[in-house]
């Protein structure tokens, strides 16, 4: 008897060792393979506009592109498994010739000043004179949306990379902003006790922010992860549906006519107007730059390092003397009044804001910005925002224009698979992926898990 | 209690000359957990130069003593008082610039800081970390300096115990509060840490130390209180509570009472 259980424990062992021949990586590698290329022959062809739901299937099966696209998968992993010797080393080839120089400029980069210099002005100018080459499609994209949202992903950048906070209400800022711009100017249905100009409701919008940010944070800085990003979310739902059903104040859903950008010094006047991208663009790369700069010299400041260890662990923090309480604030307050600035930019370039700019999809979009760029790090972030913003509008042309979304979440699924440390990381956050793989700490948005508190 | 004589003459001594005033003193000192009282009026004295062990079973009360003593914690009643100052109700961040050392329990080192950047950052009430006091660590602690570019997180336990240790002493604290130091590590580790301890009180740091591993506690200790159920049950010299049958019986683990 106590042999028969032995058999059948050794056969569980024995099964459970057994890997099936599906399992190799081999043949895992091509039922991905084909499986792309199904989901590609589907994604290029026939959409599905048709009644009846499984018409682009048929049509897709019926012309012959699914044999088309699987074919290639089959090619793709033929090569890759059989006969990749040669294109790796000739890739290696073309890679060493590529590094030689890179390697070359890299090492003059840091030792020689003028090459410095003169890749940094050349980069700058083309920052600043490039984009009159484009066309005004993409000229008018480049100011209202991407520039628009480099700073508001620059700001939560300090919330979610640095302090460590998930927010998921990020957008209830920039319209504070927004609609600050819009009372300061006189284009809401009530009016200010002064009229002002665009430049000076700046300031104004950075302290109504920093105080909508600090009643918001106040309360609720004990809560950590999860629960923040609730209350976050409920504040921008707060924020939405006051300005969209409070019409006689805000304008609601019909929007209101906002003052462009405008100098008026009595002798000498100016005006951005709409015949000309430019201006604006500048103006916003102003801001951009002015933000940036202060933003890298806040993170290598004491602050910055008080929210890193904060990030790390709240109650070593405080015992190495950093005032919890006030950096978390801070962190909030900043990060809402740079998105406060943004809202005044946009209501000050497009010119009409209503409600429906500021929904709720917007702040978890520029979440995934921040989240895609590489969190904490603000190279990362400014390429994060430019590149998820600059996509669904290169996507226009190619695409169902309904189901442009579609793909950047597709494209944040497989980033967050195989990259999840962003695109350009903070070397923190590297390590941080790192330790997780490890099993040696936690990856969360929001630093490690909150240790045992009795 | 029977011991601590010459403490006693100290305090109590009218005659002329000033009684001492003790570095950090907690008088009276009542917490509460919601509606669950931890302390129930203790008094603990810490007199500068001192190592004192705060001693008792899980749930006596030491770590509340100790968390209230670095401002983690405020007293619904009683008085922190350091250099004979009322601190009680200041945070725990604010206490570091009065020379306050903690190193909270289990260790909590930064994990994703290396030991270099973990040492800076218990040097962040200053403007800048001292390099003596880094080169001190280093030379206290010669296994961190080993690992100065490691992660904290992937140190081993006892090397974590170490950099939260040395993480205390670069923010130049009078008074070091220990919460266990010699949890969950190895004996051998133990009296490792515990003789770098007497080093740094002997270069000049009071300690204040919570701990359960009794023997090696009392063996540092100039004195000790035991802790049961929220109050003080003895105090006295540590080398009389290492010889007192009840303290042997009870931690450390020895026959009959």
């Amino acid at each position: 008897m106590s042999d028969a259980t032995k058999t059948t424990n050794l056969t569980v062992a024995q099964q459970l060792r057994e890997v099936h021949w599906y399992q190799k990586p081999r043949w895992r590698k091509l039922g991905a393979l084909l499986a792309l290329g199904l989901l590609m022959s589907m994604v290029t062809g026939v959409q599905g506009t048709h009644k009846d739901i499984f018409y682009a299937i048929r049509e897709n099966f019926s012309d012959g592109s699914v044999a088309v696209w699987l074919g290639i998968a089959l090619v793709v992993w033929a090569v890759r498994e059989f006969a990749s010797a040669p294109f790796t080393s000739s890739a290696r080839k073309v890679k060493g010739t590529l590094v030689t120089p890179l390697g070359a400029v890299g090492r003059l980069w840091s030792t020689e000043r003028w090459v410095r210099w003169t890749v940094i002005a050349g980069f700058a100018a083309i920052l600043v004179w490039g984009p009159m080459g484009l066309s005004r499609f993409w000229q008018t994209v480049l100011v209202d949306q991407i520039a628009i949202y480099l700073l508001v992903a620059v700001g939560l950048n300090v919330v979610i990379g640095w302090a460590g906070m998930l927010d998921l209400g990020f957008i209830a800022f920039f319209a504070i902003g927004a609609y600050s711009a819009a009372f300061w100017t006189g284009a809401l249905p009530v009016q200010p006790p002064v009229v002002l100009n665009n430049f000076l409701v700046i300031p104004l919008a950075v302290i109504t922010c920093l105080i909508a940010g600090v009643l918001l944070g106040a309360p609720t800085l004990r809560l950590r992860g999860d629960y923040l990003a609730i209350v976050t979310l409920g504040f921008h739902e707060i924020v939405y549906l006051a300005a969209k059903n409070l019409g006689d104040v805000t304008g609601g859903t019909s929007g209101v006519k906002v003052e462009r950008w405008h100098i008026d010094l009595g002798f000498w006047s100016y005006e951005w107007n709409v015949v000309d991208q430019m201006p604006f663009y500048w103006l916003l790369l102003a801001f951009i730059g002015i933000v940036v700069f202060l933003f890298i010299r806040l993170e290598h400041s004491k602050v910055g390092r008080a929210w890193t260890a904060i990030r790390e662990d709240e109650i070593a923090a405080a015992s190495t003397g950093v005032d919890t309480v006030r950096y978390k604030l801070m962190a909030f307050a900043i990060g809402a009044s740079t998105s406060g600035v943004a809202g005044v930019a946009y209501a000050s370039k497009v010119g009409y804001i209503n409600s429906e700019n500021f929904v709720i999809l917007l702040s978890i979009l520029v979440l995934s910005y921040v989240i895609f760029g590489g969190m904490g790090s603000i190279p990362g972030v400014l390429f994060g925002a430019a590149f998820l913003v600059w996509l669904p509008e290169f996507l226009r042309d190619f695409v169902d224009p309904k189901d442009r979304h579609m793909y950047l979440g597709a494209l944040l699924v497989v980033m967050m698979i195989y990259r999840p440390q962003g695109v350009i990381p903070s070397r923190r956050r590297q390590r941080e992926l790192q330790m997780a793989e490890a099993g040696t700490g936690g990856a969360d948005a929001t630093g490690p898990a909150p240790g045992r508190q009795s | 209690m029977s011991g601590a004589a010459d403490l006693t003459k100290q305090t109590e001594d009218q005659t002329g000359e000033p009684t001492r005033t003790p570095m950090l003193e907690l008088r009276d000192l009542r917490v509460f957990y919601g509606a669950i009282e931890a302390l129930k009026g203790i008094n603990v004295k810490v007199y500068e130069g001192e190592v004192v062990a705060l001693l008792g079973a899980n749930g006596a009360g030491k770590s509340t003593t100790l968390r209230t003593a670095s401002g983690m914690l405020s007293p619904r009643d009683g008085q922190v008082l350091f250099h004979g100052e009322r601190v009680d109700g200041i945070k725990s961040h604010d206490l570091v610039r009065f020379g306050i050392g903690h190193v909270p329990e289990g260790r909590r080192v930064f994990p994703r800081m290396t030991v270099r950047e973990n040492l800076e950052m218990g040097a962040y009430r200053f403007k800048a970390p001292d390099p003596d006091d880094m080169d001190r660590v280093f030379t206290l602690f010669p296994r961190l300096g080993e690992r100065r570019t490691q992660l904290g997180g992937t140190l081993s336990g006892g090397e974590q115990q170490m950099l939260a240790i040395g993480r205390a002493l670069m923010g130049k604290p009078e008074l070091l509060l220990l919460d266990e130091p010699s949890m969950g590590l190895a004996p051998l580790i133990v009296r490792q840490i515990f003789d770098i301890l007497e080093e740094i009180n002997k270069q000049g740091t009071t300690v204040l130390l919570v701990e359960q591993n009794a023997s090696q506690a009392l063996q540092l200790a100039d004195r000790g209180y035991v802790l049961e159920t929220g109050s003080v049950a003895m105090e006295d010299e540590a080398s009389a509570l290492l010889a007192d049958p009840r303290v042997r019986a009870a931690y450390l683990g020895e026959g009959a009472a």
